[in-house]
C-alpha cells in the first residue's frame, strides 16, 4: 500500500491543535499591522499615477498640426483580437493619408500593446488609464475624439518607448 | 532542340527562347522585376542576373573533362540578365550560387536606396514585388545613410491613374505596356541615373480605355488607381475568381470585397480569354449595380399601390395573375446578363411549365464599344449562352422584333423578364404601361421597375455561381464573391479575415444582408407552386443537366471548368493544351 495519509490535522502539531494559542497569534499580528504604514488608498478620489512603462488603453498621438497616423492598418492587421478598425482616405498634408475613421473596440481590446510596437508613425500608444467603464457596447467603442490625446500628455510613454522598444 | 541546365536540372526548350523564359515554363522563379511575359524585354532592372556558362572545349573542339568524366563549365567571369540572354544548347545556368545571391541583394540594395519605403502610405503594401524580394532576396541591410532623392508625388497621368515618381523602380513596364499593348506611346523616361522619372509627353495623358493595367503590372506602388486609391488595405478583402459582364469578352476577373461592398476589380490572368489584362469601363463601372441602387425586397403594384411584401406572398400572387392568363398571350425575356443556369430554368419555364414558345432575349450591341483589343461589339457577357440554353422563340410565336407591336395590339398582355436593363430600348419601355402584367426580376432600381407589377430582387452575378459563355463560346465558371441571405455559407467562397472572425456586434460587420435570390432560384419556386416539381439545389446541378441534353455543353463540368479556365463549346473533350500562368506578384491575400 502506498497511500499515505496527510491531512492538515495531522499536520499540526500539539500546540496549533490547542487553538488559542493560535488566535492569540493571529491577533497580534492584526495588532503589529495598525503601526505599519498603510499601502491601500481611497479610490476614485485617491488615484494611483502608473509608470511610462504601464500598459493602459492604447490612444492616439495628437500633434499641434492633427493625428500622427497615416491609417496604414497595421496596428489593426496585428491586433491579436481585431480590436481596432481603420478606415484610410486622402489629405492634402505631405504625408498623403489620414484615417477618416479610427476605432478602438475596448471590449475586445486585451491590452498586449502590439498595436504600439507594429505602428510605423509611433502614432498608437498605450497610455496611462486604466478605469475604463462603459454602460452599453457601443459605448465601449471608441472613436477619434475619445482615442486623440495630445502629445504632450504621453510624453512618459513615449519617452519609455524611445529607450526599451 | 537545344537543352538547357538550370541549377542541376536539365530541360528541353525551343530554341530563341531565354533563360528566363524556359525557367519560368519549368516552374522555376528567377527575380526579376522588368520582364513580363507579355511584354517586350527591356533588361534594365538587372534583378535577374544568373551565372551563364558553356561546356569547355579543348582545342580540337572535344570537350574537357573533370577526373569524373564530367564535361567542365567555363561560367562567364560577369553575370548575365536571365530575361535577355537567348539559350543554346548545353548552357549551364546557375540561378541559386553564392555569386547570384550576392549580386541579387545588391541590385536591391541599390533600388530601394532612393526608394521612399512609405510602405504605410502605399496602396501597393501587401501586394508589393519590392516587398515580396525584400523578405526574400534583400540582406535587409543599407549602407546608404545620405538624403534621399525627392521627386514628384501624386502626379496625374490621365483620368485613372495616380503616378509617383520617388516609389517608381524604373522598370519600364508602364512604357512597354502603354507602347505595346494598349498602342497609346505617351510615356517616356526623362532625366538620367538616380534622377531618372517619368513624364507623359507634353500635352499627352494617359486616357486609353485600358489604362489601368500599368497598375497591376506596376512591380511596386508607383501606379494607383485614382478609384480605389487608400479605399482599403488587401489584406483586409477577400478575392473571388469571377467573370466581368461588361462585355461578351468575358474577361476572367477577381472581385475584391470588403465588408461585403465590392471595392475593386481586378484582372485574373487567362492566356485564351484576355491574357493579363481588362478595360477601365469593367473595372470601374461593373461592379456598381451590385453595391448601390439596389431593390432589396420584393414589391408588388397593383392599380397604382406599391406595397414591399414577403417573398412567400409576392410568389402567390404572381402564380395567381400569371395563371390566369392564356399562355398565348404571355411573353417570357431572358437576359445575356443571366448565367447559363438561369436562361436555362428560365426557357424550361417557359416551354415546360407556362407552355409558351414566346421566348426571346434582347440583345445589346453598340459599335462604339468594341475595339481590336478586348472589348467587344456585344455589350451582355452571355448572349451566346442565352440563346444555347434554349431562350430562343418558336417560329411564328413573338419574338423581340415583333413584341412592341403585339403589346400595342393587344395580342401581348404579360411580359415576364429577367432582364433589368430594359431601359435600353425606350420605344419598350413606352408600351409596358400597357400591359396587364408585368413581373420583372431586378437587380437595380430603374423606370422600369417602376413599370412593374411584381419585382422579385435578382443577385447581380458577383451574388451567384454560375456560367457565361462568351462571344467565341467558351464556357467560363464564376463564383460569388458577395454573400446575401441566399448564399450565406456557400462552399468555397474565399472570405477575409475580417469576415472570418468578425461577431455580429462589430462595426465592421455590419453591411446589409441583401435578401435578393438568384433567378433561377426565384423560378424554381414559382414552378413548383405551378407544381413543376423540380429541385435543384445548386447551380451545378442545373450545369450538369444541361450538359446532359444540349449537345454544344458536351463533356464539360464547374470542375474541367475551372482547370481549363474555361471551354469551347463542341470541343469540350478536346480542350487546349493548359498553359502555366504568369503570375507578376505572387504574395496576394487569399
Ligand atoms: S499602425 Fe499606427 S499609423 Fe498605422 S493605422 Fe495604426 S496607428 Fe495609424
Ligand atoms: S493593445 Fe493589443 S488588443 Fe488592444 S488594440 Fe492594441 S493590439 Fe489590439
Ligand atoms: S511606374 Fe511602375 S511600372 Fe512604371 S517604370 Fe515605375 S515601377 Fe515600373
Ligand atoms: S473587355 Fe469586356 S469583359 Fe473585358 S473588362 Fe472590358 S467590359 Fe469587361
Ligand atoms: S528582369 Fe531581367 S533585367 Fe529586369
Amino acid at each position: 500500500m502506498n497511500k499515505v495519509a496527510n491531512t492538515e490535522a495531522q499536520r499540526m502539531n500539539f500546540w496549533e491543535r490547542l487553538y488559542i494559542p493560535e488566535i492569540a497569534r493571529g491577533l497580534g499580528l492584526t495588532f503589529i499591522e495598525m503601526f505599519k504604514p498603510r499601502v491601500t488608498r481611497q479610490y476614485p478620489e485617491v488615484r494611483w499615477e502608473p509608470q511610462g512603462s504601464y500598459r493602459g488603453r492604447p490612444v492616439l498621438v495628437n500633434e499641434d498640426d492633427g493625428e500622427r497616423c497615416v491609417a496604414c492598418g497595421l496596428c489593426s492587421r496585428v491586433c491579436p483580437a481585431l480590436a481596432i478598425e481603420v478606415q484610410a482616405s486622402e489629405t492634402d498634408r505631405i504625408k498623403e493619408r489620414y484615417p477618416v475613421k479610427f476605432e478602438i473596440n475596448m471590449l475586445r481590446c486585451i491590452f498586449c500593446g502590439f498595436c504600439e510596437e507594429v505602428c510605423p508613425e509611433e502614432a498608437i500608444v498605450m497610455s496611462k488609464e486604466y478605469d475604463i467603464v462603459f454602460q452599453t457596447t457601443d459605448e465601449a467603442i471608441l472613436g477619434k475624439e475619445n482615442l486623440l490625446k495630445p502629445v504632450s500628455e504621453l510624453q512618459d510613454r513615449l519617452e519609455f518607448l524611445r529607450q526599451w522598444k | 532542340m537545344p537543352h538547357v541546365v538550370i541549377d542541376g536540372k536539365t530541360f528541353e526548350a525551343e530554341p530563341n527562347k531565354t533563360i528566363i523564359e524556359v525557367a519560368f515554363e519549368n516552374g522555376l522563379d528567377i527575380p526579376h522585376f522588368c520582364w513580363h511575359p507579355e511584354l517586350s524585354v527591356s533588361g534594365n532592372c538587372r534583378m535577374c542576373l544568373v551565372e551563364v556558362g558553356m561546356p569547355k572545349r579543348m582545342p580540337d573542339g572535344s570537350f574537357e573533362k573533370d577526373n569524373d568524366g564530367k564535361n567542365l563549365i567555363g561560367f562567364m567571369p560577369k553575370l548575365q540578365i536571365a530575361c535577355a540572354t537567348g539559350i543554346s544548347d548545353g548552357m549551364h545556368v546557375r540561378t541559386k550560387s553564392e555569386v547570384v545571391v550576392n549580386a541579387q541583394e545588391s541590385v536591391m540594395e541599390f533600388i530601394l536606396i532612393n526608394h521612399p519605403l512609405d510602405c504605410p502610405i502605399c496602396d501597393e503594401a501587401g501586394q508589393c514585388k519590392l516587398q515580396e524580394y525584400s523578405f526574400i532576396h534583400a540582406n535587409g541591410e543599407s549602407r546608404f545613410d545620405d538624403v534621399k532623392n525627392h521627386k514628384d508625388k501624386r502626379v496625374s497621368w490621365g483620368p485613372n491613374v495616380l503616378f509617383d515618381g520617388e516609389r517608381c523602380i524604373t522598370c519600364s513596364r508602364c512604357i512597354r505596356f502603354t507602347n505595346e499593348v494598349a498602342k497609346q506611346p505617351v510615356l517616356t523616361f526623362v532625366q538620367r541615373g538616380d534622377k531618372v522619372t517619368i513624364k507623359t509627353f507634353e500635352g499627352t495623358e494617359l486616357d486609353s480605355p485600358y489604362s489601368m493595367n500599368v497598375i497591376d503590372i506596376c512591380p511596386v506602388g508607383a501606379l494607383t488607381s485614382k478609384d480605389f486609391r487608400f479605399k482599403s488595405r488587401v489584406w483586409d478583402m477577400s478575392f473571388n475568381d469571377s467573370i466581368c459582364p461588361g462585355c461578351s469578352r468575358g474577361c476572367n476577373i477577381k472581385i475584391g470585397v470588403r465588408n461585403n461592398e465590392i471595392l475593386r476589380l481586378e484582372p485574373k490572368a487567362n492566356p485564351f480569354v484576355n491574357k493579363f489584362w481588362m478595360c477601365d469601363y469593367g473595372r470601374l463601372t461593373q461592379f456598381q449595380n451590385t453595391n448601390v441602387n439596389r431593390i432589396s425586397e420584393p414589391r408588388i403594384t397593383f392599380e397604382g399601390n406599391q406595397k414591399s411584401s414577403t417573398w412567400q406572398e409576392a410568389l402567390s400572387v404572381a402564380n395567381q395573375k400569371i395563371s390566369a392568363i392564356n399562355s398565348k398571350q404571355i411573353m417570357i425575356l431572358g437576359s445575356p446578363f443571366a448565367t447559363n443556369e438561369d436562361n436555362f430554368i428560365l426557357s424550361l419555364f417557359a416551354k415546360k411549365v407556362l407552355k409558351t414558345e414566346n421566348l426571346d432575349f434582347f440583345r445589346y450591341e453598340d459599335n462604339l464599344f468594341c475595339d481590336d483589343k478586348l472589348r467587344t461589339i456585344d455589350r451582355t457577357p452571355n448572349s451566346a449562352g442565352a440563346f444555347a440554353v434554349g431562350v430562343s422563340p418558336g417560329s411564328h410565336h413573338v419574338n423581340i422584333d415583333n413584341l412592341v407591336t403585339k403589346i400595342k395590339t393587344g395580342e401581348i398582355t404579360a411580359l415576364y423578364t429577367i432582364d433589368d436593363s430594359l431601359d435600353r430600348f425606350p420605344e419598350l419601355v413606352s408600351v409596358l404601361d400597357e400591359l396587364e402584367l408585368f413581373v420583372i426580376h431586378a437587380q437595380n432600381e430603374s423606370v422600369v421597375t417602376q413599370k412593374a407589377n411584381i419585382v422579385f430582387p435578382a443577385s447581380t452575378f458577383a451574388e451567384v455561381e454560375g456560367t457565361f459563355t462568351n462571344f467565341e463560346n467558351r464556357v467560363q465558371h464564376f463564383m460569388p464573391a458577395v454573400i446575401t441571405a441566399e448564399n450565406l455559407r456557400f462552399m468555397g467562397m474565399k472570405m477575409s479575415r475580417l469576415d472570418k472572425f468578425g461577431a455580429d456586434n462589430d462595426r465592421w460587420t455590419q453591411h446589409d444582408l441583401r435578401r435578393s435570390r438568384q433567378h433561377w432560384r426565384i423560378l424554381q419556386q414559382l414552378a413548383n407552386m405551378m407544381n413543376a416539381g423540380w429541385s435543384f439545389t445548386s447551380s451545378e446541378e442545373i450545369f450538369n443537366t444541361i450538359v446532359e441534353h444540349n449537345d454544344q455543353f458536351k463533356s464539360m463540368s464547374y470542375e474541367l471548368l475551372d482547370e481549363f479556365q474555361g471551354l469551347k463549346c463542341m470541343k469540350a473533350s478536346n480542350p487546349e493544351a493548359k498553359k502555366r500562368i504568369y503570375q507578376s506578384h505572387y504574395m496576394k491575400p487569399n
